[in-house]
């Protein structure tokens, strides 16, 4: 099987929808770029991150669809069309943008189906990059992606690498619902490997990256990779046997998976990279003690960003995520705990 | 418009500090030293610096993600602007904002930002302040061209001129966004005749010209201090370089970017008609580059050299501390 980096996987999964479903349209700032400009040829950006690169070139202007900067208008139209019958794919380029078009997504799109009692909903993909690690400043850096979770009728996917983001956006594009895509930035050069040819990967069920006896990490996003780096050093050096659960989608949640490793492990860490109150940690935490509670033999241990804007200093903004370290130290404290 | 000498000379200084500025900012990107995101205002300095020329520390501006031009014309101090960028403990924002978001409210430089339409919105809420508090001063939104497409900026010119506020609404039309043209995203084609649309003066004048602007500005902050509501200028002044450093710019010729260094350069023209209209020489000029090379090149190293910000800074200033 071949290598591919995330970047390409996602550009894959993009270019084998559109060929096969005519409805499946990409609309965004900037997907083909050079609009309006001296030289015109299409390939100007391919999305600033390079990840819609060659899909102006391959499917045209009428279904590659370079727009002002407008994203209230982006989502808003995503939305209608979706209501009427095609597929977008919108493109937010950076999550922290929400901001500004939120409620097309949360008021409009990801009420239709319910409030209007099962008609149609919107099936339409937000993709939308999420993450630290660029030195790009508050407003351009944060893993928002949990307030995305707290609204009814959107689904949230994180992709921890090629291979399941590949899978998981044709699932999404196919999916009757809204799904808001995230793609953490500093997985796109992150390569592994990935067939050629169209897979599906199902929303709402997680991956076991490792198997283990001792402890459970349930790891989002980038953390995953994080998380199974501090399993294996663990195992290695004190012989622990740790599970590591991507649930690779958020909402909806595996909650079975998750629960299934409890029972065994008996202690829990979670890792986030979102700031921790209101978030997929507490979250994670709170459904383990309502429904794993008589497994637990200890407390649960969450290892997120502080509770802060992400900082531009490259020196400050090092110590955001949770690192191996971290999450290492965490293992070790909930397997100590009596 | 005939200006003195010594407003020759600020004006001038002021522009070539932008410049010098930028492209030193750029080498020091280049080279690894600067975080993040660096977008050059080079071509864009008599924007800027006309807009500002009249300003005082009292009134605002606020400002975009490419804020250098604005924060020099506004008056902020280079060296502690260098700090900034290179993201040490004893910049601006100390670090925490960097090159998108510096900002100097003491300078009335309301920050610049990396929401794109982001400032229109502030902007008029700091005129509603002067108008509430009864002050004669104005609040500059500097807006690009793909941002005047933003619900944002719609919204607040229309508020603007709902409560007939101090508010000026500067278009830097600098021909793109990111990647794409003015002519292909904004459908009109035409920034000022939709900012006029709303109901207020509306001006259009050439961004490389800083007396076009700067008189324009007059215009504006007389109807503005006069009480008779919001005035949009719109800019024009192609930018030199890609959106951001690193942008390899396909979309764009070299012919057309070695065109406008030939025939648009502001701080050529400026000079050209600087030394028609008064006393200034060449010899002026040189050495008011020389001096400002010197300076800024030191603010770099000075910067380079500073303290970081200490590891336990990521927590403060979230909120404001009582004991
Ligand atoms: C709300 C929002 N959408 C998109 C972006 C990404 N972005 C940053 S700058 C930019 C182009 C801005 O163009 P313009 O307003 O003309 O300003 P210029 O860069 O030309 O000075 C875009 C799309 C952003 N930062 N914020
Ligand atoms: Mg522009």
């Amino acid at each position: 099987m071949a290598k591919m980096t995330m970047r390409e996987a996602i550009n894959q999964a993009m270019r084998l929808e559109m060929a096969r479903d005519p409805d499946v349209i990409l609309i965004g700032e900037d997907v083909a770029g050079g609009r309006g400009c001296p030289v015109d040829d299409g390939e100007a950006a391919g999305g600033v991150m390079g990840v819609t690169a060659g899909l102006y070139s391959e499917f045209g202007a009428a279904r590659v669809i370079d727009t002002p900067i407008t994203e209230s208008a982006i989502m808003g139209a995503a939305a209608g069309a979706a209501l009427t019958g095609l597929r977008p794919i919108a493109e937010l380029m950076f999550a922290d943008f929400f901001g500004v078009c939120f409620d097309q997504l949360y008021n409009q799109a990801a009420k239709f189906r319910y409030m209007f009692g099962g008609q149609h909903g919107a099936p339409m993909v937000v993709r939308t990059m999420v993450g630290a690690g660029m030195g790009a400043g508050p407003q351009h850096s944060q893993a928002i992606y949990p307030i995305f979770a707290h609204i009814p009728g959107l689904k949230v996917v994180l992709p921890s690498g090629a291979y399941d983001a590949k899978g998981l956006l044709i699932q999404a594009i196919r999916d009757n619902d809204p799904v808001m895509f995230c793609e953490h930035k500093m997985l796109y050069g992150e390569e592994e490997e990935v067939p050629e040819e169209s897979y599906q990967l199902p929303l709402g069920k997680a991956r076991v990256v490792r198997e283990g006896g001792d402890v459970t990490v349930v790891a989002l996003g980038r953390m995953v990779q994080l998380a199974a780096e501090a399993a294996a050093t663990l195992e290695k050096d004190s012989g622990l046997s740790v599970a590591v659960i991507d649930p690779r989608t958020i909402s909806p949640l595996d909650v079975d998976t998750i629960l299934d490793s409890v029972e065994e492990t008996g202690r829990v860490v979670v890792v986030d990279e979102a700031t921790p109150i209101c978030s997929m940690a507490s979250e994670v935490a709170s459904m383990i003690v309502s429904d794993g509670f008589s497994s637990l033999r200890a407390p649960i241990r969450k290892v997120t960003a502080p509770h802060t804007p992400v900082p531009a200093s490259p020196t400050l903004e090092a110590g955001y995520p949770p690192t191996a370290a971290k999450i290492r130290e965490a293992i070790e404290a909930v397997y100590n705990y009596r | 418009m005939n200006l003195d000498e010594p407003t020759l000379r600020h004006a001038y200084e002021t522009m070539r500090l932008m410049r010098v500025f930028d492209e030193t900012g750029r080498r020091e990107f280049l080279a690894g030293k600067l975080p993040g995101f660096i977008h050059m205002y080079c071509g864009e300095e008599a924007i800027a610096a006309g807009i500002c020329a009249e300003l005082t520390d009292a009134d605002y501006i606020a400002s975009t993600h490419r804020g250098h031009g604005h924060c020099i014309a506004k008056g902020c101090t280079i060296e502690d602007m260098a700090l900034e960028i290179f993201c040490r403990r004893d910049g601006l924002c100390r670090g925490k904002g960097g090159s998108m978001h510096i900002a100097d409210l003491k300078k009335g430089m309301l920050g610049a930002n990396a929401i794109v339409g982001g400032s229109a919105p502030l902007a008029v809420g700091a005129a509603l302040k002067i108008k509430t508090r009864g002050e004669s001063n104005v609040s500059v939104a500097f807006i690009g061209d793909g941002a005047s497409n933003q619900g944002t900026v719609f919204e607040a010119m229309n508020l603007a001129v709902v409560l007939k506020l101090p508010a000026i609404f500067a278009y830097e039309n600098n021909g793109y966004a990111e990647m794409t043209g003015v002519d292909y995203h904004c459908g009109s084609g035409d920034i000022a005749a939709r900012a006029g649309a709303f109901g207020m003066p509306s001006h259009k004048v050439d961004g490389t010209d800083y007396f076009a602007v700067r008189e324009a500005m007059a215009a504006a902050l007389a109807h503005a201090r006069g009480g008779k509501g919001p005035v949009s200028i719109e800019c024009v002044a192609p930018r030199w370089y890609g959106h951001f450093e690193g942008d390899p710019q396909g979309y764009r010729t070299k012919e057309e970017i070695a065109d406008l260094q030939e025939t648009r350069d502001p701080l050529a023209l400026f000079r050209e008609r600087a030394m028609a209209t008064s006393s200034l020489t060449e010899a002026d000029f040189t050495a008011m580059d020389a001096a400002i090379t010197e300076r800024i090149e030191a603010a770099m190293a000075a910067a380079d050299k500073a303290p970081l910000p200490e590891p336990d800074d990521l927590y403060t200033d979230v909120y404001e501390v009582y004991d």
